[in-house]
């Protein structure tokens, strides 16, 4: 076991549930490592502003990510980001934790908090429109869609909000939907419903995109009927709800019908010396606020892991 | 204002300068949004590992920024950030909206083949 590639604790990800336990492990002393695939603050740097942060009455999710990684590395964590995770080993006592580049890091207990991204329709044409029509940002890509003709695809919150915020800008928001209701907030759907902009077609679903350098139009296909049209379109933003980063725990730990992480009170997964925190885990709400307060207590519960299995290699030595 | 650790260009001089000056250079054009701050995170991560290549941001909303938004090769993007790779002051590729860490790398190896 290389010492230098050897923590007490490494955890998997750079969230607020990640930072968050990054900056409780090192400053009560557990040597930790933070790695993470992608920008440090994973989707709480995506929010423009954070107004309900208790102790800080607004601020943008990029400084609070900046403050909190700061305040991890002041007490000694150390932060590896944008790296690729190639597999990870729980079946030991020592977990593995190995890198595409072949690195392999070993620590007595591991955090994961691996957090969620947008999901995508996957469906034909998605990948190479985006940017040139497709959107998953309205506050970001709306003034391009100046009176111009778009779809919203999704039946939740966001969708709803995010479509009524887009008529600012769009002639006509026309929201898709799969089901033949939606799964927002009464206030949010009267709000779309209400908007002379706004119209819906339910029980649909986009099933390809089409153009060549920019987004032309799209293929719906009625649910109900499997009837399939061609439509054109100026632009489509994408609302259709998170994944869990999980796909990398298929098969190594227990995982919900939703690859979830299971998790108990005391954020411990179904194998020893494994913890989970923030927006990967079984849970109902899906906050910063939330993701902090899961990532220190599996912090806290993954100190006491780590004291007791050092104690015990301690009086192992001596006898 | 871009609250960023990379070099920031503030006006369409800086940009020439910049493009002539340095043989291989990428430029993110955005906004502090969802869609443009992982690229810049990628950027910043990369700057240290692409020795041969200069990183700097500008400011989508600056009327300075006319020297990329309005290219022939940035007609069809219709999201943010429009990041631009130069060789020799020459535009060699243009994206538009977020990219991956992968997606940048091949670009990177592709349009700047020397050695890192």
């Amino acid at each position: 076991m290389d010492s230098n590639k050897h923590f007490d604790a490494i955890v998997i990800g750079a969230g607020p549930a990640g930072l968050t336990a990054g900056i409780y492990l090192s400053r009560a002393r557990v040597k930790t490592l933070v790695l993470n695939e992608g920008t440090v603050g994973g989707q709480m740097v995506l929010t423009h502003e954070i107004a309900n942060y208790p102790g800080v009455e607004s601020i943008s999710g990029y400084q609070l990510s900046m403050i909190m990684r700061n305040q991890a590395k002041k007490f000694g964590c150390d932060i590896k980001s944008n790296i690729t995770l190639e597999s990870l080993n729980t079946d030991g006592e020592i977990k593995e934790v190995i890198l595409s580049d072949g690195t392999v890091f070993t620590a007595d207990a591991v955090i994961l908090t691996p957090g969620g991204r947008s999901r995508t329709l996957g469906v034909e044409g998605e990948n190479e429109l985006k940017g040139k029509g497709i959107s998953y940002c309205a506050t970001c890509d709306g003034d391009f869609f100046t009176d111009k003709e778009i779809m919203v695809v999704g039946g939740g919150n966001s969708a709803l909000e995010e479509a009524v915020s887009l008529t600012k800008y769009a002639s006509k928001v026309t929201i898709v939907h799969q089901f033949d209701h939606f799964q927002a907030f009464e206030f949010a759907i009267e709000e779309a419903r209400n908007h002379p902009k706004i119209s819906f077609m339910m029980e649909s679903k986009i099933t390809a995109f089409h153009g060549n350098e920019k987004l032309e139009g799209i293929e719906i296909t009625d649910l109900k009927s499997g009837l399939k049209q061609n439509q054109p379109i100026d632009g489509v933003f994408i609302f259709i709800g998170y994944v869990p980063n999980t796909e990398f725990l298929a098969g190594k730990l227990e995982l919900n019908q939703w690859k979830e992480i299971v998790v108990d009170t005391d954020m411990q997964t179904s194998v020893k010396g494994v913890f989970a925190a923030g927006d990967s885990i079984v849970k109902k709400y899906r906050q910063v606020t939330t993701a902090v307060a899961d990532g220190t207590i599996a912090a806290l519960a993954a100190s006491k892991y780590i004291h007791e299995l050092h104690q015990i290699k301690k009086l192992q030595h001596i006898l | 204002m871009l609250y960023t650790n990379l070099k920031h260009i503030e006006s369409a001089d800086a940009h020439q300068k910049f493009i002539s000056e340095n043989e291989n250079v990428m430029i993110c054009c955005g906004r502090m949004g969802p869609m443009c701050i992982p690229v810049y995170g990628i950027m910043e991560e990369l700057e240290g590992e692409y020795s041969n290549v200069k990183f700097a941001d500008m400011e989508f909303d600056s009327p300075e920024s006319h020297v990329i938004r309005s290219v022939p090769e940035v007609k069809s993007f219709m999201g943010i950030p429009f990041t631009m790779y130069y060789k020799n002051g020459k535009l060699v590729k243009a994206t538009s909206s977020i990219q991956s860490m992968t997606q940048v790398r091949t670009i990177l190896d592709s349009e700047f083949k020397t050695a890192k």
